[in-house]
């Protein structure tokens, strides 16, 4: 059988944001897969330098729309550890609130664009519409559906309203009903187990090798958790990490609809104790020493990682950040090659890949320093330097002209 | 005469009547399917006016590639369609055959998936290539089913192959789908309309997130409006001719009668409309063992049970 390319991307149905993958295919085989980044880089790094701590965590907030508390409590962590400054109680439950809430969202986001890669729409839109009411609360608490802007450096920007909590409880047991019945729905349809079980295993193995983290490498068995291993809020609440064996697509699966129910379970421990705990929502941080700092957080994705260097102004001298999917999606590698493309598919997107997180700077140089992949700046230049011999006589635009006068 | 033929053909129960009929047929579609999923749905008349804009958009060609191919396999398939339509129109509607049996409806089906095929491999785009070779392997499966299935009410009839004969012995000895074959061959039937209409489950060549509309991704304007029509006029003849073949068509005698003959058309295009609803997309592979290990086996059964007399 003849092999052929099958180019997946930039731009693709599957794919909600510009990615490349190059697909070699035997007939419907799938034998080689490669990917290209670099579609979405924003600088989001190098723009931190120039802003103050306070900032820069509104600024990493942008750097996801769906998970996009995660960030920010990355980097309030990474900020907190230069100083070792402790949080007040009562912001530790906000936290670990509004950290659930978001959790619940991308999972049921998830569920939903699962359902539609596989060509279910009906599961598309009831996932989503059990998304809705819990979009409505994280209005209701923090004033916005999505980018909370609720992190500060040494605790919270907002308190939490106590008189919420009835309006909170009845939702989370609705969806925990319907979680319930989803899991059910799932593991009684003969045609969704055949589409979904058995498809893009990832072994145990493989899934340490690739350093893969978050629900990924939960469903292989690979249990590990920043919630559980290294909290710095989340010591407050009990965390049942969810392990699944298999590391087929079904499991992922299960392991996200298992983990929004837990998030409910984790949600309602903060409600209860909100009515006990009273207090400052913040330790006011004056200025932030000289020294390094990392944060660790458990995204919906997987292990968010921020490293911030601080030499005593107020702004940061060096800001990483290392978001879930840049280890996540190599899994391809071992978990797609010699199944189905229709298959395939559904793997790439069962490790629920965010490129605009995982997008930084990314440069490939060879042993003589050469770098390797076409710059888009040159690109784009090149293509400007065409376009514009079209259209003026001399190559050159009025414009240009005037400034060089 | 001439004049009959072509009233037949272009006004009722042909071209004009099955193209805006299917198109109320599939605003139905979608606006079910749309209440199913919590969405509201489209207004009434979205199918026209998406049908009116594209014959005035203009078509694209691929650059390199056997033009003539490209553009005959829409309208090819759209013949096909009209005849089919009309035979089972005419049948369904004025109880007159005009010359053409279920031998010669099968043929302008498979020229439908013929033509599609054709039409996508001619333009070399690598999601169109995969897509032909996905309604291939489809056509290949469901093809000895769907004739099986056809089989049962030609044998209940005494061997004839002509729809007016099928429904005058139904008139006579009652419904085919009364009999055990009939409801296996039944059944198997609206699973078959399912795959040759490419509709979830099996809208494997046309799979919007992996292969991008796979067949008709090259296509554009009138062309496309003509692969939109011809699936939309599918909407009214594929179910009819269920009607017909085993559920004794439908009888102008009194309001009553005739009510009921709409209602066995609009039970079989909702029961299409919610497996479409209630399932995900399965593999090729899957649909070729689907198809290969239980369908036609259930509908061979079928047969042997005919010719039982059972």
């Amino acid at each position: 059988m003849s092999k052929c390319r099958i180019p997946l991307g930039p731009f693709h149905p599957l794919l909600e944001e510009a990615e490349f993958f190059n697909i070699k295919v035997e007939g419907e085989k799938v034998v080689d897969i490669e990917m290209e980044t670099g579609w979405m880089h924003r600088g989001h790094e190098k723009i931190s330098e120039t802003r103050t701590f306070t900032q820069s965590i509104f600024l990493v907030e942008r750097i996801c729309g769906i998970c996009s508390t995660s960030h920010p409590f990355a980097c309030v962590n990474a900020i907190e550890d230069i100083d070792n400054v402790e949080i007040p109680e009562r912001a530790k439950y906000i936290r670990v609130l509004i950290g659930e809430l978001e959790r619940i969202h991308s999972h049921l986001l998830w569920v939903g664009l699962a359902g539609h890669f596989i060509g279910y729409d009906t599961l598309w839109m009831w996932a989503w519409k059990y998304r809705e009411p819990i979009l409505q609360l994280s209005e209701k608490i923090t004033g916005n559906r999505n980018h909370y802007a609720m992190m500060r450096v040494g605790g919270v920007g907002r308190d939490f309203d106590n008189s919420l909590i009835p309006e909170i409880n009845p939702v989370l047991d609705m969806l925990e009903k319907k979680m319930v019945m989803l899991a059910g729905a799932v593991n009684d349809d003969p045609v969704l187990k055949s589409r979904l079980k058995g498809v893009g295993i990832l072994t145990k193995e493989d899934a340490i090798n690739y350093c893969a983290n978050g629900p990924t490498a939960r469903a292989s068995g690979y249990d590990i958790d920043v919630r559980r291993d290294d909290p710095t809020a989340y010591e407050v609440v009990d965390v049942k990490v969810i392990v699944t064996q298999n590391g087929d697509v079904f499991d992922k699966a299960v392991v996200r609809v298992l983990e929004i129910i837990e998030s409910c379970h984790i949600i309602k421990q903060c409600l209860k104790a909100f009515e006990k705990v009273q207090g400052p929502i913040i330790n006011k941080v004056k200025e932030i020493s000289p020294g390094e700092g990392i944060g660790r957080y458990e995204a919906p994705r997987g292990e968010v990682f921020h490293y911030i260097r601080s030499d005593g102004t107020n702004r940061p001298v060096r800001h990483k950040v290392r978001a879930p999917s840049f280890s996540n999606i190599p899994t391809y590698k071992a978990s797609c090659i010699g199944i189905p493309l229709a298959d395939a598919l559904i793997t790439l997107a069962s490790v629920d890949p965010c490129y605009c997180c995982t997008e930084r700077s990314l440069k490939v140089f060879d042993t003589k320093g050469r770098r390797l992949e076409e710059s888009l700046l040159k690109l784009s230049r090149e293509k400007t330097k065409k376009i514009r011999k079209n259209f003026y006589a001399d190559g050159v635009s009025p414009l240009e002209r005037i400034f060089e006068l | 005469m001439i004049f009959k033929y072509l009233f037949y053909l272009l006004i009722f129960p042909g071209f004009l009547f099955v193209s805006v009929f299917g198109m109320i047929v599939g605003w139905v579609d979608r606006k079910v399917s749309a209440r199913v999923q919590f969405r509201v749905g489209p207004p009434f008349f979205q199918n026209f006016y998406d049908i009116f804009k594209l014959w005035g958009k203009e078509v694209i060609l691929v650059k390199n590639s056997p033009y003539f191919i490209f553009v005959i396999a829409p309208i090819i398939a759209f013949a096909s369609v009209l005849i089919t339509s009309t035979l089972v129109g005419t049948a369904f509607f004025f109880n007159l055959g005009i010359g053409g049996d279920l031998i010669f409806i099968i043929y302008l089906m498979i020229i439908y998936s013929v033509a599609l095929i054709l039409g996508a491999s001619s333009t070399g785009n690598i999601y169109s290539s995969i897509g032909a070779g996905r309604e291939m392997k489809l056509l290949l499966s469901d093809e000895l089913a769907f004739i099986l299935v056809i089989l049962v009410p030609i044998i209940h009839a005494g061997y004839k192959i002509d729809l007016i004969q099928i429904l005058d012995y139904q008139q006579v000895n009652g419904m085919i789908i009364g009999s055990a074959s009939g409801i296996i061959a039944f059944i198997v039937g609206i699973i078959c309309l399912q795959a040759k209409m490419a509709m979830v489950p099996f809208d494997i060549p046309e799979a919007e997130t992996e292969i991008i509309e796979g067949t008709l991704i090259e296509y554009s304007g009138p062309l496309l409006a003509f692969w939109k029509l011809s699936h939309f006029m599918m909407y009214v003849f594929m179910p009819l001719l269920l009607v017909i073949l085993f559920w004794g068509g439908i009888s102008f005698a009194s309001i009553g009668s005739i009510i009921a003959g709409v209602l066995k058309y609009l039970l079989i295009v909702v029961i299409m409309i919610l497996i479409k609803n209630t399932n995900p997309r399965v593999r090729i592979d899957t649909a070729i063992i689907f198809f290969w290990k239980y369908a036609s086996p259930l509908a061979l059964i079928a047969v042997i049970l005919a010719i039982l007399g059972a």
